[in-house]
């Protein structure tokens, strides 16, 4: 073991300094963050290209969802979002026992989240709204309005919402992770990047998110 | 180095901020603005996006690289969505009348 291995024993042997590998290790999240952007974008791009072909019907779809009930749920992911940067926080000022807390809260308000869109998923399936033979929605307003596009409008809202919620599922799954971590003092303001690498992804889905909601629950 | 941090009150007033946009996404959805409503709920949703990036995830203390890779995502994206709609708009969609 090299001489600056011992003195900071999280050195990876390839970097210079600490700075150097937390530097690298953050630019590393963000190239995967753009690859994530471009993962999402394919739905984003085939969705504004129907949502301009098919717009009355898109406008007709979206008055199907609960718009209250979407805002309710993007506020509890704002604050899942403070959570986490409170945990971040907590790593930098090397408080263990906050850090756990926080990340918890982080996971209760994710499942909090889950549960309403779980909610949402299961009352759209109860009105017919799942494109496929059954698909029958009920309070037609406009003439122009045409089922077969519609259930484009709903396959596009599921994909695009149940892969957000796959994200979610995978960042909770990190999260109890780290949390465990934590608590087995695993991090300190010496080594809390993981836990500020963490954030970012969690912050990304956020971010999704912050654009799903006016896009999916308000055509206008 | 020392390590930049964000105090926790700096934190709550940006997630105050948030909920606050929020609140307008829900009441401007109901404004009558037609085409307008579109560019009103994205502008406040990018307002949102960058408070997040810049202050949640630290961008301002980042590198230049990691900001250009930041921006790459961003750039990337642009150029799907508007080639693809450049297209979109401009075609005669005879196929379908």
């Amino acid at each position: 073991m090299s001489e600056t291995a011992i003195l900071h024993p999280r050195l990876a042997e390839q970097f210079d300094t600490r700075e150097q590998q937390v530097h690298a290790a953050r630019l590393g999240m963000w190239i995967f963050l753009a690859t994530e952007v471009m993962f999402f974008g394919g739905l984003f791009t085939g969705y504004t290209v129907y949502r301009f072909l098919y717009f009355p019907t898109f406008k007709e779809a979206s008055q199907h969802l609960d718009k209250m009930l979407g805002g309710i749920n993007t506020g509890v992911l704002l604050t899942s979002s403070l959570a986490m940067a409170l945990a971040v926080h907590a790593a930098q000022m090397n408080r263990r026992y906050w850090i756990v807390f926080w990340l918890l809260a982080t996971v209760v308000l994710g499942t909090a989240f889950l549960g309403i869109k779980g909610y949402e998923y299961w009352h759209e399936y109860q009105e017919h709204l799942v494109p496929g033979p059954h698909f029958r929605p009920k309070e037609l307003h406009g003439p122009s309005v045409d089922l077969g596009n519609m259930q484009l409008y709903f396959s596009f809202y599921f994909a695009m919402t149940g892969l957000h919620a796959l994200h979610m599922i995978i960042g909770m799954g990190l999260l109890l992770l780290f949390a465990y971590l934590a608590a087995r003092g695993q991090f300190s303001a010496e080594y809390h990047h993981p836990v500020d690498i963490m954030g970012l992804y969690w912050h990304f889905v956020d971010i999704v998110w912050i654009f799903l909601y006016p896009l999916l629950y308000s055509v206008a | 180095m020392a390590e930049k941090t964000i105090s926790p009150r700096a934190y709550l007033g940006v997630y105050i901020a948030l909920l606050a946009l929020l609140v307008l996404t829900i009441v401007a959805s109901n404004w009558h603005l037609g085409s307008l409503n579109l560019v009103v709920s994205l502008t406040i949703a990018v307002a949102k996006a960058l408070l997040v990036v810049v202050i949640f995830m630290h961008l301002q203390f980042e590198h230049t690289v990691t900001r250009l890779f930041a921006a790459m995502g961003i750039l990337c994206l642009a150029l799907l969505i508007g080639l693809t709609m450049c297209d979109v708009v401009s075609r005669t969609w005879n196929m379908y009348s």
